[in-house]
């Protein structure tokens, strides 16, 4: 093994040009498959943040929705039928729309996911400052810690949205009553208001109706036990009727082009991955070909096999994390230059696993190499044959 | 003296057309130690197929070969590795050295195999290069060293550890004359002083000036066997013959006295 690492360290120290440039296109691969992976994360998180940290253990659609929470639509008389299942401890109406927030002239406006929720009731986010909402009627909003940060809002501001109505876009007033922690939702961060505000507010025809007439996309539901799922969730099917509940995860992964963008994401990234294994191959191929003479004389000389495989793995190896370490400083540097709203998310379990993949890539792909520096001949590499 | 290398019948063959071609036929011969020999003969004659199953790197397709008692020829591929680097040293005709390592780490390298990396062998391998006269080079990489330092560090790593059997494969093919004679010259010396058996293979016959005996090699046979001073004198340069001045061995022109034919 020190004979093995004493070569490695040789070859790299006095080819050092060579192995920092090869590390470099290692490094280029980890940043491409790093920013997949944050990308396949914010994207995900966009789509799903919201409904995964939602305060119920249960979620209701229309069962003609198909868990398509813009297809999904429940009236006051099923909320009421759910909150009278057994086993249900609360349940409230969720309804979502996009609206936008105008920033200064200089900016283009944020567009932010309007989640219009019964105060009190589940999903309503806690409040991490401020307070939460009080009254089913006001123009207070809990606002996220992304909308207070793009926008530069704190508790008691007031902020407009603009929202078409008819044929006209109208601009709102609201005041930031709390702030929660990041809820995205379709790719947006979100502001929360009571449904009737909500209801005013929504991007619509016409207005309106009668509180008695508002509506739900989703109703969330908190269980008296949540280890009673499975019961409740088929009492709610059964007693309530035209429903589908389900739960959270279910419904984030339901959520319209989520499956679809996250496979598509996690293709590229074995795509990436597989580029890697190939060009590390070639690279560390073409390097043992050069060296078919060299390696006969080693084991000519008596150089154990296993030897000379170990210093080309660790040689790959040794490669490789050089070219982790520069791609993943890289990739940070790069991150840390990108506005807030970009869906780039450095996760630690999909960053480990980013990177971990790439580590394991150096050592897959030089296994063809190993395997032919094995197979050297010493009599035909030293033409001794 | 001590027989080190003992020859016993060697037979290699190798398939050609429908039958087999004998490469090396039924080859015997001693060495001892202390005695550096050169191996001659033209091309196709088996010198260099004799060296490499002399080396370990190729199995005889019969008979024998000890070296220091232990039969070469009954060892796995893995203890003949071993062996190799306990007990033989190999200097090549080309790509003797490692490139990324310097003149000092190449000949250390046979250390590190052996385990035997320690401060007193350390000293051991900066004399013998020393010795070699590349006391100024021993921090040199390969490309900065001329082709005959090249061979010199060859020569000092295949002695470091204390090996029976020194091997030689064309040491001398691509140097000049004048550097050639210095290779093989210390090479004897350092074989003669440290009582190792060296073999060289050579088709340079004026490199015999400095052997104690040759082995003639013809179509895989031992055709000859020559040690006395007059007649390798007489090899290594015409001038030296008593007798009708030879050409090269092999060679009806050339006579030999008639107690070196075997």
């Amino acid at each position: 093994m020190s004979t093995a690492l004493h070569l490695t360290f040789k070859e790299i120290w006095r080819n050092r040009g060579r192995f920092l440039l090869f590390s470099l296109v290692i490094a280029l691969i980890t940043v491409l498959i790093l920013f997949i992976a944050a990308l396949g994360e914010g994207l995900g998180s966009g789509n799903r943040e919201y409904i995964e940290k939602l305060n119920a253990d249960i979620l209701v659609y229309q069962d003609i929705a198909q868990l398509s929470i813009a297809g999904s639509t429940l009236d006051r008389a099923t909320l009421r039928a759910i909150n009278n299942v057994e086993g249900v401890k609360a349940a409230g109406p969720v309804s979502f729309a996009s609206v936008s927030i105008p920033i200064g002239e200089a900016k283009d406006p944020l567009d932010v996911s309007l989640i219009g929720v019964e105060p009190g009731m589940p999903g309503e986010p806690p409040a991490i400052q401020g307070e939460g909402l009080l009254r089913r009627s006001s123009d207070d909003a809990i606002i996220d810690e992304t909308v207070a940060m793009v926008a530069n809002l704190n508790i008691g501001d007031w902020f407009a949205i603009r929202t078409p109505q008819g044929n006209k876009a109208e601009f709102y007033a609201l005041r930031v009553a709390g702030i929660t922690t990041s809820q995205k939702y379709s790719i947006r961060p979100s502001i929360f208001v009571p449904l009737v505000t909500w209801d005013t507010l929504r991007p619509q025809a016409s207005t309106r109706r009668s509180v008695e007439d508002l509506t739900g996309n989703i109703i969330a539901v908190q269980l008296e036990n949540p280890w009673d799922f499975d019961r409740v969730q088929e009492r709610i099917e059964t007693q309530v009727g035209r429903v589908e509940a389900v739960d959270r995860k279910t419904a984030y992964e339901s959520t319209p082009g989520y499956t679809a963008q996250q496979s598509t994401l996690a293709t590229q990234n074995g795509f990436a991955l597989l580029i890697g294994v190939l060009v590390i191959g070639g690279f560390f191929q073409i390097q043992t070909l050069q060296k078919v003479a060299q390696i006969g004389m080693l084991k000519a000389i008596g150089t154990p096999s296993r030897v000379v495989a170990i210093a080309i793995l660790l040689q790959i190896i040794a490669i490789n994390i050089v070219g982790v370490l520069i791609g993943s400083f890289l990739t940070v540097l790069v991150a840390s230059g990108f506005p807030p709203n970009i869906p780039i998310i450095f996760e630690l379990r999909s960053g480990a696993i980013a990177v971990g993949s790439i580590l394991l890539m150096g050592p897959l792909g030089g296994l063809v190499s190993i395997r032919y520096a094995l197979q050297v001949e010493p009599l035909t590499a030293l033409k001794l044959a | 003296m001590n027989t080190s290398v003992e020859v016993q019948t060697v037979i290699k063959s190798y398939p050609a057309g429908t039958g087999t071609i004998n490469a090396v036929d039924g080859v015997s011969f001693d060495l001892h130690a202390g005695e550096f020999v050169a191996m001659v003969g033209p091309s196709g004659s088996g010198k260099t197929t004799m060296l490499a199953m002399l080396a370990g790197l190729l199995d005889p397709t019969s008979g024998s070969i000890f070296i220091d008692e232990q039969d070469l020829t009954k060892m796995k591929e893995a203890e003949r590795a071993q062996f190799r680097r306990r007990k033989i040293g190999f200097t090549f005709q080309s790509n003797n050295l490692v490139p990324y390592l310097t003149a000092l780490e190449n000949v250390e390298l046979m250390l590190r195999l052996n385990n035997e990396f320690t401060p007193r062998f350390r000293d051991h391998a900066k004399e013998l290069l020393a010795r070699l006269g590349l006391e100024d080079r021993m921090n040199a990489l390969p490309q900065q060293l001329s082709g005959g330092q090249q061979q010199r560090v060859a020569i000092a790593r295949s002695l470091i550890n204390r090996p029976t059997l020194v091997l030689a494969d064309e040491p001398t093919a691509s140097l000049d004359t004048e550097r050639a004679y210095q290779v093989v010259q210390t090479m004897a010396e350092l074989v003669h002083e440290q009582n190792r058996t060296g073999v060289m293979v050579t088709h340079d016959l004026r490199m015999v000036e400095y052997v104690d005996r040759v082995i003639q090699l013809l179509d895989g046979k031992v055709e000859r066997i020559l040690s006395s001073k007059a007649d390798l004198a007489c090899l290594a340069n015409p001038a030296n013959c008593q007798v009708i001045p030879g050409q090269v061995l092999g060679f009806e022109e050339f006579k030999i006295t008639e107690a070196a034919r075997v």
